[in-house]
């Protein structure tokens, strides 16, 4: 039996939707937090601490019946920098990617600077993620402050 | 003449660049000398502060009178719509449906970037919170230019508050596009921040932290002094960190010839009177400049080509 079989014996297939792999272990609970602020109806099947290929542990998640994009995918980049998601249909992973850091996050974050305008007006919230030596920033279009990640990472969490 | 300047807003000063900055920087200069002209004839702007910044609003209604444009607005929250729960996104459409541009200034930062983008007309940035104040450093540039006759390779020395004070930021990025020398002078707990260091270092500027005031007037063309707040430090050090920021008329024996103070007023303590019979003093000669950059800055986002009426524009 291959490592992939082995895994989605671990966790029950699923006909359609989204698999997330490889996410740290600890970090799935904070990714399903995620999902539920974007669809609270979503029905999730979930694997924690079970073992990676490379030794150590993974979380993982099966999202029946939606299809991540990448920039759906993209919103849990700061939680999961390395995990991958599948796109299943009829059993079958039809489509793999990696999860990457986007240029920039729209309405996905509330800016953390309270005297920002984005909390009282009717627009999304803008930041532009900014890399230097392997820290990352979100750095806000409006109030133009800059924030580590994981000032983000901790709203995620809730 | 065309200007780069036509139809933009001014929210942040790293939406300037060095060509914005000359622009300005030259047309202040002429405009002080060839005296009120009519660049803003027939065009109405709308100054809302929506905080009270009397200073600020009498700077720019001044630019906008004194270039024969006519104004309507407010001069703080009061009154307003906001008071009643309007959206600033509301406000700034009906405002920009009646004005030709608008100067703004509010308590949230980011506010005036949003206002530019749901308004169909320019909108100047007159300070958006803790955030940017684009004009006072087109003001300081102005003087700068003004007293040392360029801006190209001056040391200048940052003085005061250099954690918390927005002008001293944006005045080392603006300067940082005319490979000036830095010069940083501080109380520990106020130093320059670590990023705004950072970002002079990947501009290839030159910098420095020196300990006292009097080491660093021999070194330098401009002492910019700010002011260190009380609130800001541990109330016992106060008085004694504080006197060490205070310039007296006796520490600029040796100042260059061309050396000039400025400070952003109002000034509290940190520059004694005895300064102000100096030479070196330049401070009430900047906040004059305020009215000439904020015309300047108007004139070009109003006007697509200035045709100037007399002779030796630069
Ligand atoms: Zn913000």
């Amino acid at each position: 039996m291959s490592a992939m079989n082995r895994d989605k014996m671990l966790v029950e297939a699923i006909q359609s939707g989204t698999v997330i792999d490889h996410i740290p272990a600890g970090k799935g609970l904070t990714i399903i937090g995620r999902l539920q602020l974007k669809n609270a109806e979503v029905r999730l099947t979930v694997g924690l601490n079970l073992p990676s290929h490379g030794g150590g542990l993974k979380d993982l998640i099966k999202i029946d019946e939606w299809r991540f994009t990448e920039s759906d995918a993209a919103e849990m980049a700061l939680f999961a920098p390395r995990a991958t998601v599948n796109i299943i249909e009829d059993y079958r992973v039809v489509r793999k990617f990696p999860i990457g850091l986007p240029e920039r996050f729209v309405g996905v974050f509330a800016c953390p600077n309270t005297n920002c305008i984005t909390h009282n007006e009717p627009v999304d919230s803008r930041f532009r993620v900014l890399v230097a030596d392997d820290a990352v920033k979100l750095k806000c279009h409006y109030c133009e402050r800059a924030f580590a990640d994981s000032l983000f990472i901790e709203q995620g969490s809730l | 003449m065309s200007n780069p300047l036509y139809r933009r807003d001014v929210i942040s000063i790293g939406d300037l660049s060095r060509t914005d900055l000359e622009f300005i920087v030259n047309r202040s200069a002429e405009l002080k000398h060839s005296g009120p002209l009519p660049l803003l004839k027939d065009r109405l702007i709308a100054s809302c502060f929506f905080e009270a910044s009397t200073r600020t609003r009498l700077s720019f209604e001044t630019a906008v009178q004194r270039l024969g444009g006519t104004l309507i607005g407010f001069s703080d929250s009061g009154n307003t719509s906001a008071k009643k729960g309007e959206t600033l996104s509301d406000s700034i459409q009906m405002i920009a449906s009646y004005a030709d541009a608008i100067i703004m200034r509010h308590p949230q930062e980011g506010s005036a970037r949003l206002a530019a983008e749901v308004a169909g007309v320019p909108v100047i940035n007159g300070g958006d919170g803790a955030n940017q104040h684009p004009t006072q450093t087109l003001l300081d540039l102005v003087s700068i230019a003004e007293c040392q006759g360029r801006l190209d390779g001056l040391s200048v020395a940052l003085v005061g508050d250099l954690k918390y004070g927005r002008t001293v930021h944006s005045l080392a990025q603006a300067l940082g596009h005319f490979n000036p020398t830095f010069y940083f002078v501080s109380p520990d707990a106020l130093a320059m921040p670590a990023y705004i260091e950072d970002n002079l270092t990947a501009m290839g500027i030159h910098f420095s932290r020196v300990e006292s005031l009097e080491e660093v007037i021999p070194m330098v063309d401009v002492l910019y002094m700010t002011r260190v707040q009380k609130e800001r430090l541990d109330p016992t050090e106060y008085t004694h960190i504080a006197s060490q920021f205070i310039l007296k008329a006796d520490m600029l024996s040796h100042a260059r010839s061309n050396l000039r103070v400025m400070h952003p007023l109002p000034r509290v303590d940190e520059i004694h009177p005895s300064v102000d019979r100096t030479p070196f003093a330049y401070y009430f000669q900047q906040a004059e400049n305020g009215v000439y950059a904020r015309q300047a800055l108007l004139s070009g986002v109003m006007n697509e080509a200035i045709e100037l009426p007399f002779p030796g524009g630069r």
